[in-house]
């Protein structure tokens, strides 16, 4: 982000006064590179459970699991230019942080979740004849 | 029970008459008082002449001491309504056996509760830690201001804003009756179809706001704002923990966000969330506000520990021992905090897996606090120990604190929470750690803090006066209820049948009222040490032999805080500038850059809260129309580039020169 | 900056030699609005999770009423889901003709962006409005009432982003590339291609997940 120079006082007064460093890491060919990959990514998920070619779901989840895995660095990676020198390491430590909260949340909550169901749902009937 | 019909409804949606409890004299009693206090605040305003100042120079101000200073003010006026809560409930309990009822009906009582802990966790609690946070942090960095003045300003608006619907609520419909956290299917639209649930949810969107946009401010604002040389573990440790605070901020209150929106949704749309039918799961409401809530709670305290930090080395003139290891234990609770939010409801029935992991890292998350506990009273042996008031409220702190963590560890052990959840041990516990933790920190941190922002010491008689009061009268509060929590004595009841309990609740109320006579003398203090002002001066900036920034300044400090950026080489800065013999600068200065102040965060917030007060009262088109005033009214504030302005140089050296002065008088 | 080293390797008179206590001169720290900004989407995407993990937990609760593979179209998603992601590489298009201080080409890839942006919310509006239609609204059963506050809690973004750039293109032909306008203009840049990544999300978990179910 330092590249595009959006700090208008470094060293020097006034707002507008800058000198242009070079963009290096903004590019047509990183933009082109993420949308292409990104469409692929996109597409081969979106055809497998169209199409059903896998026969197993369980199969076909965890391969659209990586799939958007794989599609979200892609994003962070050519569009977001996350790298971790951003920002002094700041902006990538507070995605690390973000992500394992996010993961805490999601995976706790199913955990929990499931959990209190299985414990306090009322049996059906049929359950009731069956309890040993 | 009339409600509107046709154009009325239209524009007055479920707002009546009848809305004002005519018919409740206690109420109706408040009500006179506030106007009639109201009247006389505005009245003497008016005598001074002071209206242009007070929309000049605090309103619109941007400035980060006077908003700490605004919000603290804040937080101690809700402190008291929050304890007249308390003491109503107090009275209530001690004499509620048998055949009396008590004063107080159920349906009056419920509500006194649940305003009891929305407003002393959100605005008293919450106002006074950011408060503090606001006033001392950028002076401790080196800074000028936070990194974003105007969303600074309109954090405490939004803030503010909340506190005034919720106290709205009293005089205007009712508040929720639910208990603090609005748990559904009680919290839903078919048990309480009334307002109070959504004054309850609106007044929590409106200031929440404001604190995800403090937490993302002072995050930047300590990355990025340090004075040079004062690398992370340079920093001092009430900026520390400020900051851990803060990320627990970023990262805890759009759960709360998330959640009450979903629970709004359920009452406003019909959606099924939290329902029991169609597939709802109120279950998930308590999962999900408890991920919230444990990190709050950890939000309240750190800057607490923070605040011991820097009061335990000024008053024992010693560095702080195993500055490192606080820094590790500080960073280790922020991560901790998120891994044991279940311990509040094992008996929800999550079963013997899921309990036991939460109750181990429960019992885990105690273990770095008791290494700060050792730190602290390391540094004091030792030391030359001055017994300041704040010092005061820190031994207080070390003994009571420790005391309300040993029963948290008690009821993190899932079989002995089974017996104690929900009952006066619970609730003994919890107050023991934040009056003990949370409120005895701020009391030592307004004291502390005070000569700087304000140029004079507070009275230190009175200021004793209130620690003993609030100290002793703690234990005579809450120790009996530990009593009854053991006995088995359920929370939030307001009448018994049992006689022989009716001794502990009395003796409650006797600790209640002592608490009263510490607040009493605190207010006293404030009268007193503003009368005495002249003695209790502080000329240098410096009364207490400081060891951080803030210190270096004038009390109060300038509005652009440095005349020139320090420049940091060791921590404890202003101790190392003293030691090495540091000389004021006296010319040379430089026209500095300053953000301009605005009515644009005043101007914001009302439209939220009109927004809010339409949609509380289903009056859709006040919501919709404030709504959209207040889109525009953001669009057209950023279109305003005009932000900043410099202060001339001669207006610096006027400045500094009469702190030379000053200084020179001082001799 | 260069104050900065010339007052650390000397002193002045009355300080000890080679340590100085303060900064002679203007000090500018660096500017946050980047980093803040980027914290704020990282509390958001906290907002999200918490739509997610109740989708999770709710989501097979039909109550009786449709399923996500009876009413998901997922011929449509993908229409909606290409929109979004030729919006992300329009705006990276305007965010490198920004660089090239070319206001004009600027504006004409942020208004594609808009217009591909605003192509996605009616796509999601109309699938909104059949489902209300047929009886599938919200209020039906706890899987649809998370389905809608999920996706439509991403579709209000991005709404809420295209007004954002609308008042933005307004600035920039206004005041031209200033600093700050190109600083707003990366703000909504991490705005707009995190939506996308939510998205994903998104269109895993709720359609492509749903429908496998």
């Amino acid at each position: 982000m330092n590249a595009l120079n959006l700090n208008p006082s470094a060293g020097h007064h006034g707002n507008e006064g800058e000198v242009d460093h070079d963009t290096l890491h903004i590019t047509v060919g990183g933009y082109v590179t993420g949308f292409v990959l990104s469409v692929i990514l996109t597409a081969i998920p979106f055809w497998l459970v169209m199409n059903k070619v896998f026969a197993s779901s369980t199969v076909t989840t965890f391969v659209i699991l990586g799939f958007a895995i794989v599609q979200i660095y892609v994003h962070m990676r050519f569009f977001l230019h996350m790298t971790s020198k951003a920002e002094g390491g700041w902006t990538w430590m507070s995605l690390i942080f973000m992500i394992v909260l996010v993961v805490i949340t999601l995976s706790g909550s199913l955990w929990v979740m499931y959990h209190l169901k299985t414990n306090m749902t009322l049996p059906s009937p049929e359950q009731m004849r069956n309890i040993p | 029970m009339s409600e509107n019909t046709g154009l009325a409804k239209f524009v007055f949606g479920r707002l009546t008459w009848e809305a004002i409890p005519l018919h409740e004299p206690i109420l109706l009693a408040t009500f006179l008082a506030v106007v009639i206090g109201g009247l006389a605040v505005l009245a003497l305003i008016t005598y001074f002449r002071w209206w242009g100042t007070l929309w000049r120079d605090w309103i619109t101000s941007i400035d980060h001491k006077r908003l700490g200073i605004m919000y603290v003010i804040l937080g101690l006026v809700m402190l008291l309504r929050g304890f007249a809560d308390a003491v109503m409930m107090r009275a209530q309990q001690a004499i509620a056996f048998g055949d009396s009822m008590g004063y107080l009906p159920p349906h009056h009582y419920d509500q006194i509760f649940t305003a009891h802990g929305v407003i002393m966790i959100f605005f008293v609690a919450m106002p006074l830690v950011v408060g503090l946070m606001n006033f001392v942090v950028p002076l401790q960095i080196g800074a000028r201001d936070v990194a974003f003045p105007f969303l600074n300003n309109f954090s405490f608006w939004m803030t503010a804003f909340g506190a005034v619907l919720v106290m709205m609520s009293l005089f205007v419909g009712e508040f929720a009756k639910t208990g603090w956290l609005a748990y559904p299917p009680l919290s839903g639209i078919i048990a309480s179809p009334d307002v109070g649930v959504d004054y309850y949810i609106w007044s929590l969107q409106v200031a929440g706001v404001g604190t995800l946009l403090t937490g993302i401010n002072f995050i930047v604002t300590i990355v990025k704002m340090r004075a040079p040389g004062m690398d992370v573990m340079k920093m001092p440790i009430f900026t520390w923990t400020a900051l851990c605070a803060n990320v627990l901020i970023v990262a805890a209150f759009p759960v709360l966000t998330a959640v009450l929106a979903l629970l709004s949704l359920d009452r406003y749309v019909g959606t099924n969330f939290f329902t029991n039918d169609l597939g709802g799961n109120p279950m998930m409401y308590v999962n999900l506000i408890w991920i919230w809530g444990h990190p709050e709670v950890y939000i309240l305290i750190l800057p607490a520990f923070g605040v011991f930090s820097e009061v335990v080395s000024t008053y024992c003139g010693k560095r702080l021992f195993g500055y490192a290891s606080m820094v590790y234990a500080t960073v280790v609770i922020t991560i901790l905090s998120y891994l044991v939010w279940l311990h509040h409801f094992f008996t929800m029935g999550s079963g013997a897996s899921v309990n036991s992991f939460f109750g181990i890292t429960t019992m885990i998350i105690s273990i770095p606090t008791g290494a700060k506990i050792f730190n602290w009273l390391f540094t004091m042996y030792r030391g030359r120990i001055r017994y300041e008031p704040p010092m005061l409220w820190t031994i207080g702190f070390m003994v009571t604190f420790v005391i309300g963590g040993m029963t948290g560890v008690l009821t993190a052990v899932p079989p002995a929470d089974f017996v104690l959840h929900n009952s006066l041990f619970l609730v003994a516990h919890f107050h023991n750690v934040i009056i003990g933790g949370v409120l005895f920190g701020l009391m030592a941190g307004i004291t502390f803090w005070f000569p700087k922002a304000f140029g004079y010491r507070l009275d230190p008689f009175w200021g004793k006066c209130s620690f003993w009061f609030w100290c002793i009268g703690f234990y005579f509060a809450f120790m009996p209820l530990y009593a009854l929590g053991l006995m088995g004595v359920t929370r939030r009841l307001s009448h018994f049948d049992d006689h022989a309990l009716q001794i502990w609740f009395q003796i409650a109320a006797f600790g209640a009222f002592l608490i009263a006579l510490g607040i009493a003398s605190f207010l006293i203090q404030l009268v007193v040490s503003f009368v005495r002002r002249d003695s209790l001066r502080d000329t240098t900036g410096d009364p207490w032999g400081g060891r951080t920034l803030e210190w270096s300044t004038s009390s109060p400090p300038p509005a652009y805080n440095f005349a020139f950026t320090p420049i940091v080489h060791d921590a404890d800065a202003w101790w190392d500038m003293k030691q090495r013999g540091y000389v004021r600068p006296r010319s040379g200065f430089v026209p500095i850059h300053m953000p301009k102040n605005t009515p644009a965060g005043l101007i914001l917030a009302l439209l939220s809260a009109l927004c809010a007060f339409g949609l509380i009262w289903h009056m859709w088109p006040l919501a919709a129309g404030s709504f959209a005033l207040l889109i525009v009214a953001a669009i057209v504030h950023t279109f305003n580039y005009d932000r900043e302005y410099y202060l001339p140089a001669d207006e610096v050296v006027r400045v500094e020169d009469a702190r030379t002065r000053a200084l020179a008088a001082h001799g | 900056m260069a104050d900065l080293t010339a007052t650390l390797s000397t002193g002045r008179a009355g300080e000890p030699p080679g340590l100085s206590f303060y900064v002679s001169g203007e000090y500018h720290p660096e500017n946050g609005t980047l980093l803040g900004f980027w914290i704020y989407l990282m509390s958001d995407s906290l907002v999200f999770a918490c739509l997610f993990a109740t989708y999770g937990v709710l989501g097979h609760n039909y109550a009786g009423g449709p399923s996500g593979a009876e009413i998901f179209n997922l011929s449509l998603v993908a229409v909606n889901t290409s929109l979004l992601l030729l919006s992300s590489i329009t705006y990276g298009f305007a965010v490198i003709a920004m660089t090239r201080k070319r206001v004009g080409a600027t504006l004409a890839w942020l208004a594609v962006t808009g217009l591909l942006g605003c192509g996605f919310v009616g796509i999601e509006l109309h699938e909104f409005a059949n489902l209300i239609q047929e009886g599938n609204g919200p209020q039906r059963s706890a899987f649809l009432s998370s389905f809608f506050t999920l996706v439509g809690t991403h579709g209000l973004h991005v709404t809420f982003g295209i007004v954002w750039l609308v008042t933005l293109m307004w600035q920039v032909a206004k005041r031209g590339l200033i600093a700050a306008n190109r600083r707003r203009l990366m703000c909504l840049s991490m705005f707009w291609h995190f939506l996308d990544v939510i998205w994903i999300g998104v269109f895993t978990f709720v359609y492509l997940m749903g429908t496998l179910a």
